[in-house]
Order: structure tokens, then sequence, then C-alpha cells
């Protein structure tokens, strides 16, 4: 049963911030979804082969050519904070 | 003047009316805006609705000579916002992404306007295309013509209840799980989702690769094909994509002599509503009128279909949309000490709660500990649901089924349980997993209200399924229009007021 400790590691792992209320919530619902879909525990298939895809298109190759892409005025157009030509973060870490 | 109704009128005949001359792309583009000017405030289809200019664009149209008009010239269309359209504000209905403006355009849109469509705007969705109702979009909830109290589906509801309102002539969505297909059952018009690879994803913002895909949503059978025509095709943007063993064709079939069609039992469960049954059972006697044969037959694992799009939709989901971080694009969080602080505050803010819950099922499944007991699970799950379908189709030539087991829900009526809103896509999950086309035409009414009929087939298809989709639909005759009628229960429609108007508002002004 996910607990709400579970929650807030996976909420972590998934750099997502989640409000103290959101927690309890998720925790409840999250609970609900995985013991409708732990109903797949029934099947007894250590035998079958995972599918990843619909399609069986694998290695799908191009030519190793040099084509125009987006240009780097385009690609900084949305950025939220841009110095020089990069995009501007925070720092990575508290000094 | 030539009097044309934007609830009756098909792309194919608004076509001909355009290449005799008998209407202007001008004249038709205006009946569209003149109805979304008298119904966009209680459907609320459209995020954005881009009129001048839609107009502008149609009055160029008619200067150019004939020869070298589009083949889709002048057809007033609406696209779902998560398909990317350079110049023009696109945000997945999600606050993230708010006052993001794409700096290409998504293959299949681009192919539309190289045949010269009209786009009129960006319709509404559940946020990133996660939901069955777009009570999930981040700006506000589109409502059904049928009755406005009422969800239009989803994900594709804004598209779907554009076509269904008059709002627009066709329009472009995307299915997952039944996104497209869904929706258009819901407002009583015609959905497909092609085989997976048959349309290019380059350009649709990811929600679930393996498993996403663009279509039509027309008021007619052969408007879908004639929309389809015109997306497909293998794109070197989207190494997924593939071209078509034979070209979409014009739907011409009549009859349906000697087509086997399976009933599959399992889609005809308990949670289906007496009066979509009713209406399901009745379009089996037209086909047997038709001369096709109708028979049972058994997909057994579709009880474990959900189950298993439910790990695997999230799983994609949670690592597709790792790039929503405040970087590049969209929305950032203003009170953050470091670069994870950003991070999480960015994602906390501007995400809304269902993609919070698909984000954190998907990490969860991915996690070490839970990989093998969920995303291998399903990975497993998901090759028998596609063998099931393998065997029925060494049968049968057409799987067909309710589209969704109930007629459009109240507004607000599953929103408190996420898992009755996952519930809704039970029948038309499958095919995504298993990458096979389908389509949804409307065939009655229940209480008022439209029920969709889903035709399955193998993979690429297409053709056959619009064959037998014409054939049916002249059959049944469903020629309801929606009476925009509130039977009282939703709150008011969102309208056009807010949302990405205001998001295009403030991007000018920052732009100047």
């Amino acid at each position: 049963m996910i607990t709400e400790a579970d929650v807030r590691y996976v909420a972590r792992l998934a750099r997502l911030h989640l409000e103290p209320d959101e927690v309890g919530r998720m925790t409840g619902e999250l609970a609900k979804i995985l013991g409708y879909i732990d109903k797949m525990g029934e099947l007894d298939i250590a035998h079958v082969r995972p599918l990843a895809h619909g399609l069986d298109v694998v290695n799908v190759l191009r030519e190793d050519v040099e084509r125009p892409s987006l240009s780097q005025h385009d690609a900084l157009k949305n950025a939220p904070a841009v110095s020089d030509a990069s995009f501007r973060v925070p720092r990575m870490s508290q000094r | 003047m030539t009097v044309l109704d934007p609830l009756r009128l098909t792309a194919v005949e608004a076509k001909r009316l355009l290449v005799e001359g008998e209407i202007s792309a001008a004249e038709l583009t205006k009946v569209y805006l003149d109805q979304i000017d008298a119904v966009e405030t209680k459907v609320g289809a459209y995020i954005l609705v881009r009129g001048d200019d839609a107009a502008r664009y149609a009055a160029r149209i008619d200067q150019e000579a004939t020869a070298v008009r589009g083949a889709l010239s002048g057809l007033p269309t609406a696209v779902k916002d998560n398909m990317v359209t350079e110049g023009t504000v696109t945000t997945c209905a999600s606050h993230i992404l708010h006052n993001y403006l794409p700096v290409y355009t998504a293959t299949a849109v681009r192919k539309l306007f190289d045949e010269h469509v009209v786009m009129l705007g960006k319709t509404n969705l559940d946020e990133f295309a996660m939901g069955s109702s777009t009570e999930n979009s981040g700006y506000h909830t589109t409502h059904n013509p049928w009755d406005l109290a009422r969800v239009p589906g989803g994900s594709s509801g804004g598209s779907a209840a554009a076509v269904a309102a008059g709002e627009a002539i066709w329009g472009l969505g995307s299915d997952t799980g039944g996104s497209i297909r869904q929706p258009a059952a819901l407002c009583g018009i015609v959905g497909m989702k092609p085989t997976y690879g048959a349309v290019s994803r380059y350009g649709l913002v990811a929600f679930a690769s393996s498993l996403d895909q663009i279509g039509p949503l027309t008021r007619s059978v052969a408007d879908c094909a004639l929309l389809l025509h015109h997306i497909v095709g293998k794109d070197p943007a989207d190494s997924t994509s593939v071209e078509l063993p034979e070209e979409i064709r014009m739907p011409a079939a009549r009859r349906l002599d000697g087509l086997r069609f399976g009933v599959p039992a399992e889609y005809l469960g308990a949670g289906v509503e007496d009066g979509v049954r009713a209406s399901f059972e009745q379009t089996l006697r037209r086909i047997e009128e038709l001369g096709g044969v109708c028979e049972p037959t058994t997909l057994p694992h579709t009880d474990y279909a959900l189950s298993a799009y439910y790990i695997i939709a999230p799983a994609e989901a949670s690592a597709n949309l790792a790039r929503f971080d405040g970087v590049r694009y969209g929305h950032r969080a203003a009170q953050a000490d470091d670069l994870i602080e950003m991070y999480e505050r960015t994602r906390g803010e501007g995400f809304g709660p269902e993609v919070k819950r698909r984000i954190m099922i998907g990490t969860y499944a991915l996690s070490s500990g839970y990989y093998d007991a969920y995303y291998a699970q399903a990975q497993k799950v998901r090759r028998l649901v596609s063998e099931d379908f393998a065997r029925a189709f060494e049968q049968i030539d057409v799987l067909v089924s309710p589209t969704s087991p109930t007629v459009a829900f109240p507004i607000g009526s599953r929103v408190a349980d996420p898992l009755a809103m996952y519930m809704s896509d039970v029948c038309t999950i499958p095919v995504n997993l298993a990458g096979l086309p389908a389509i949804s035409i409307p065939c009655g009414l229940s209480g008022g209200l439209p029920v969709g009929f889903q035709l399955m087939g193998p993979a690429f298809s297409e053709n056959r399924l619009l064959d037998a989709a014409h054939a049916i639909e002249a059959a049944v005759g469903f020629d309801a229009a929606p009476s925009f009628r509130d039977t009282g229960a939703g709150p008011a429609a969102g309208g056009l007021e807010r949302g990405g108007l205001c998001s295009l508002a403030e991007k000018e002004a920052v732009d100047g």
C-alpha cells in the first residue's frame, strides 16, 4: 500500500513540488488507482514477451547528412531567462 | 447566394461549392466565424479564436487563381491546442505553456496549411490530453452542444464540440486512449484514430509516444477520408511514421456483402447503458440488412487493457513531461533559490491535478523496485491484448462495439473520482495498445444524446473501415443536430475571455 512517505519520495524523483494537502489527497487517489491496476497481477504471464510498441518498426536510421535545424535565435525565443546566447538558470547548489 | 447551415454542411459539399465558384472562401469563413460569435460563449470549444487572421487569409485565397489553390482551399478548420503552430500560442491547455509561442508547425497541420485550409483557432482539451471530458483543461471546461450541462468528452473535446456546434467544418484531434473517438461519439460526429505511424507526430506535444496518434474529427465519413488523405505519410522528422501501403480513398461502398463483423462480448459488459446498447444492436441489424455478417467474438484480455494502459501511458508521460522544467520555454517559478527548487516549483505551479497524478503514477511505476511489478507486467499485458486482436482478425474483417459505454455525462459528475473517469475509455483504449485503426460514427440518440458506434480493423485497414463506416452511415441516416439546450446542472461556460486569448495578449505585450 502506497504511503505518504512514498508519495513524497516519488514527487522528489519527478521534480514535482506538492503542497502538504496535495500529498494526502494524492496518496488516497494513487492507492485507489494502483489497487485497480494490481488486477494485472492475477495473470500468470512470466513467459510472455513484453511489447513496447504496436508496430514492428526497429532501428529507423537516416542518412548521416547535415540538414538545417532550429537556429540559436529561435531556440532561445521562448526562454524565461537568457544570458548572452545561453539559457540562464538559478545556481546549481547553495553556497 | 447559397444559404449555408454550419450545423449540416459537410467539407466535401463545401469544397464542391468553392470549386464551382458558388461561394467564396471569405463567405464560407464568415459563416463559421458568425456561428462562433453566436454560440461560443455557451460551448467554449476554443482556447484561441483567430477570427481576423482567418478572415484575412480566406480573402487572400479568393484572390488566388483557381489553378494554384490547394485541394482543401478555404475549408475552415479547428486544431487541437496540443499541435504546435508557428506564431500562434500553443498551450496544451496547461498553465505551464500559457505563453509558449512555437517556432515551427506540426507536420499534420503544415500539410493542411499546404492545401490552404483556413485555421479558425486552437481548441480546448484536457491538459496535455490527459482526460475524457475537457474538465482537466487549465483554462475552462467545454460544454456539449447537445446539452450544455454535459461534457463533450475528451481529451479532444474542444475540436469535437467545435465541429458539432458548427464552429468549424472539421478539426484535428489526437487519440492516445480514445481522445478522438470518445468525444466524437459524445458530440454526435465522426472521429478516427488511424493506425499508429500513419500520421506524423512531429509537433504533437508528446503525451505517450507509443500510443499517440493524430486524426480527423468530421461531420461525415467522406469528410474523414478527405482529411485523413491529406495528413498521412512518412515524415523524416518522426521516425515512427510510415508510408501507408495504399492511399486513403474516398469511400463509396453502399453494401457490406460478405464482410464479417465481430462483436466482442467483453465490450458489452455491465457498464454499457441500456440506451447505448439498444442503439448499438439496432446498428448491427442495419449491417445485416446491408449484407454484412455479425458474429460474436472474444478479446479475452480486454479487462486488463485498462490496467496496462494506466501504467504505460503515465510512464511515458512522466518521461515526456520532464522537458517542462522552466529552462527553455513556458512558465518559470519566481521564487527559487537553486536549480532543483526552480524545477520543482515550476512544475508544481504549472501542472494541474490530473497531470500531476499521471506523472506520479508513471514515476512510481518506473522507479526501482516497482518496475517489474508494474511497467514490465503492463508491457506483457500489452502483448496479450495485441495478440487477442490478431487472433480475432483471422476470423473476421471488422470488430464493432459501442465507442463509449455511456452517453455524455453531466459536468462535474466524475471529477472527484479519477478511476471512474478512466473507465470512460474502456472501449477505446485496447486499439491504442495494439496500434490499430478505429473509427467512431454516430448511430442514434439515447435520451436526446448521441451514441457512437466504433469499428476497429487490422493495421492499415483504414480504407476498409472508411468504406464500411460509410455504408453504415448511409443506412443509419443520423441527421439530428444539437439543440444547445441547457438542462441546468453545470456551471457557466468559460467562453472566450480567458485562457489562450489572455496568454496571446500578454505575449504580444511582452514582445511589443
